[in-house]
């Protein structure tokens, strides 16, 4: 991770890094659980990472995050730099201290000086809706509110690149409607979104792209019209169409 | 976190402070349980202190122990009662001079009902080989002290070759011993001090006392400035000198539990 | 009624003999410092066995949970046979000082912070490990977020830890000698009472005792349970 910035708009002006899988594959053991697999990611996305449950989507976020290590292949960045990269988590890993504290940590970690940790801590948990909450411990908010905690945690860090893995999955309606709306504020500040679900009417609102996985492979990267009017690949005809897909 | 950490290392630094505020003039003496427990240093230790302004810090271990402790240079003086045991320590270079100090005796301690019937012998030897003969328990410190190797001596005076269920080795000091012999009804051999000050005797009674061979001497020793350069000589000595001193001598007459004095000056 | 250890132990407290507060005192000195010190080495040492990987890792941890039962003699004699003049660090001269009972409560606290810490901060890795890697934390950055995050558990085991110190007699014994307003401390005391056949004292001695522990549990379990509250 590269030293950090203060969060500025024109990011989005710059063109966003490119992912690239090339020829990745992951297995654990003699099981190969996902790929295969090559496609670039461009632009600002969101690429929203389809698929049935135990497709791969999880894995694919993990290798692109480096979070894994593929067993074949390379997972490449265009640049010179691997980019400033955040994730949110299914369920969100806070640490056992305030709301705020958990914000100032990352920055910590990220050698943001003392000083302004606390401002841009605040910063945050305001735009997020979390003023209220900054001397809670993060550990006794609701789930919203901590998917909500997380998200700032990510925003404090001003990521190019945000992955999210199922964030809405545990969440009530109002919740994931706080959470959607966080996305497009990540994506309105120029940061590239990855984001796995299993909820096509949350994928039809937010993609602009679509990577479809089912048994880890990829079946089909499509613009989002196109994936949802007319999917190429049969799994993903029949993911949409209400089938179950294996 | 900043005003913590200070506080830490304030608490710290007066923890060093409390340890190494005590007394400059000190030195380590290395003695017996018997000396130790009886309370007999907690009577002479402050009038040579109030003399000379010396601390003497006890260290109360067994005589072979107090032996090894001076041997490896831990100790400043020595006093303990194994006279043989003593002049072997100066023959082998460890100690300069060594200088009868007191004496007390042991005594034979039973049940009260004296199944083995030695309150009836005439000498020590006749008690020890009517425990034998009765084969009546008997508790033996077995930990190589003064009274262990005085016991063993005591056993073979009276041609007995202690051994079999009712010879119990405990590896033990002397209170422990006795509770143990408490506890289990059985014959022991104390010195008089220890069973004087001893607060748990429950069915023990003293059964036998008085022969010459039960006599108990201690012994002061200067230790070797050759071999350990390091240790307090100079105040050492000074406390040689007192014990051996009339004023020494009468402190330690002058001791007495329950109106009984316990250990009798022989300096010559 | 003076044979009755609870009666004794309680004169003792209420006349507040000058004595014993002078043994409980340094039986608490001797017993937190080397604790803290003990602390100071021992946290570290675990959250870098939980965190690192290395050869002789496996045998480390097996040598660690095993020193957690390292008979307190042994620890004495070890430290005895250091300290003494004969010894390696005789120069010191800290035989038969509260320096020496330090370090002998060090050597037998040490394994059991190290050992209980290590399997604390690796549970707690298995929960952080992803979001620590993804904000881009070194294994050394870890550390200080993992101690402090599981500082509830390890508060438990610091008091492990302290319960081993106030208890253990034979370490103390050996490297402090008992030595009378010097080294002795609480079990010593009880130790040379019971030798004396003071069973009433030695046992009354032993109520102050459990008291305290009791008292100081008590205390950081409401610090602990104060704080949890508030922060989750």
């Amino acid at each position: 991770m590269t030293s950090f910035q203060v969060p500025r708009l024109a990011s989005s002006i710059l063109s966003p890094p490119a992912l690239c899988f090339d020829d990745v594959m992951f297995s654990k053991g003699n099981e190969v659980l996902l790929g295969p697999c090559s496609f670039t990611l461009e632009g600002l996305g969101p690429t929203l990472v389809m698929g049935p449950n135990g497709a791969g989507k999880s894995l694919l976020l993990r290798l692109a995050h480096g979070l894994l290590v593929p067993t074949r292949g390379q997972v490449t960045w265009s640049g010179e730099h691997c980019p400033r990269q955040a994730m949110v988590f299914q369920h969100p890993v806070l640490l056992r201290r305030s709301a705020t504290a958990n914000l100032t940590h990352a920055l910590a970690v990220n050698n943001v000086p003392r000083k302004m940790r606390t401002k841009l801590a605040h910063d945050a948990l305001e735009r997020f809706g979390l003023t209220a909450r900054s001397n809670t411990p993060a550990r006794v908010l609701s789930g919203g509110e901590q998917q909500r905690l997380a998200l700032a945690r990510a925003w404090v860090l001003s990521p190019q690149v945000l992955f999210l893995d199922e964030p809405t999955a545990a969440l009530d309606p109002a919740a994931i409607k706080a959470v959607e709306a966080a996305v497009r504020e990540f994506h309105q500040r120029g940061t590239r979104i990855v984001m796995t679900t299993h909820d096509l009417h949350q994928a039809r609102r937010l993609a602009a792209d679509v990577l479809f996985l089912s048994g880890g492979i990829l079946r089909e990267h499509t613009p989002s019209e196109t994936f949802f009017d007319k999917p190429v690949s049969r799994e993903a005809q029949a993911y949409i169409a209400g089938e179950l897909v294996e | 976190m900043k005003k913590t950490l200070n506080l830490v290392l304030a608490g710290i630094a007066s923890i060093g402070l409390a340890f190494s505020a005590c007394a400059e003039d000190h030195i380590t003496l290395a003695s017996t349980t018997s000396t130790e427990n009886s309370g007999l240093f907690a009577s002479i230790l402050p009038k040579f202190e109030d003399s000379t302004g010396i601390e003497v810090r006890v260290v109360a271990v067994g005589t072979g122990q107090a032996f090894e402790i001076a041997r490896r240079g831990d100790a400043d003086s020595l006093l303990v009662h194994d006279t043989a045991g003593e002049k072997r320590f100066v023959e082998n270079g460890f100690a300069t001079e060594r200088a009868n100090v007191m004496y007390n005796d042991f005594v034979l301690i039973g049940p009260a009902d004296d199944p083995a019937n030695i309150g009836a012998a005439t000498n020590a030897a006749e008690a020890f080989a009517a425990i034998a003969e009765a084969e009546a328990p008997f508790a033996s410190r077995g930990d190589d002290s003064g009274t262990n190797r005085a016991e063993l001596r005591l056993w073979k005076n009276a041609g007995v070759e202690p051994d079999g269920e009712w010879y119990r080795e405990l590896g033990s000091g002397m209170g422990p011993t006795l509770n143990t012999a408490a506890a289990m009804d059985a014959y022991v051999m104390s010195d008089r001090a220890t069973w004087v000050a001893f607060g748990n005797r429950q069915n023990l009674k003293l059964l036998f006392e008085g022969d010459k061979v039960l006599f108990n001497q201690y012994g002061s020793l200067l230790l070797s400035q050759e071999k350990h350069p390091h240790l307090k000589h100079e105040l050492a000595k000074k406390w040689h000198d007192w014990l051996l001193s009339d004023d020494g001598q009468q402190a330690i007459a002058d001791f007495k539990v329950d109106g009984q004095q316990l250990f009798f000056p022989n300096a010559q | 009624m003076e044979n009755n250890a609870f009666y004794v132990a309680l004169s003792l407290l209420v006349n507040f003999d000058a004595s014993l507060f002078g043994i409980v005192a340094l039986s608490l000195q001797v017993s937190l410092l080397a604790v803290l010190i003990a602390a100071v080495l021992g946290f570290p040492l675990g959250a870098a066995v939980a965190l690192w990987r290395f050869p002789g890792r496996g045998g480390m941890i097996v040598v660690l949970n095993a020193l957690m039962g390292l008979p307190p003699v042994v620890a004495g004699l070890m430290v005895y046979l250091l300290l003494s003049r004969a010894g390696p660090l005789g120069e010191w001269g800290l035989l038969f000082t509260p320096g020496a009972m330090v370090i002998a409560q060090v050597v037998l606290v040490l394994p059991i912070l190290a050992a209980l810490s290590r399997q604390k901060v690796e549970d707690l890795l298995g929960e952080y490990r992803e979001q620590f890697v993804s904000l881009g934390m070194s294994r050394s950055r870890m550390m200080p977020t993992l101690l402090w995050d599981a500082r509830f558990a390890l508060l438990t085991v610091l008091l492990a830890g302290f319960g081993r110190a106030s208890a253990e007699v034979g370490a103390v014994m050996m490297v402090g000698g008992n030595i009378e307003g010097v080294t002795r401390v609480m079990t010593t005391s009880i130790v040379l009472e019971t030798g004396k056949g003071n069973l009433p004292l030695a046992l009354g001695l032993g109520i102050v005792l459990l008291g305290l522990v009791m008292l100081i549990n008590a205390g950081a379990y409401l610090v602990g349970e104060l704080t949890r509250r508030r922060v989750g």
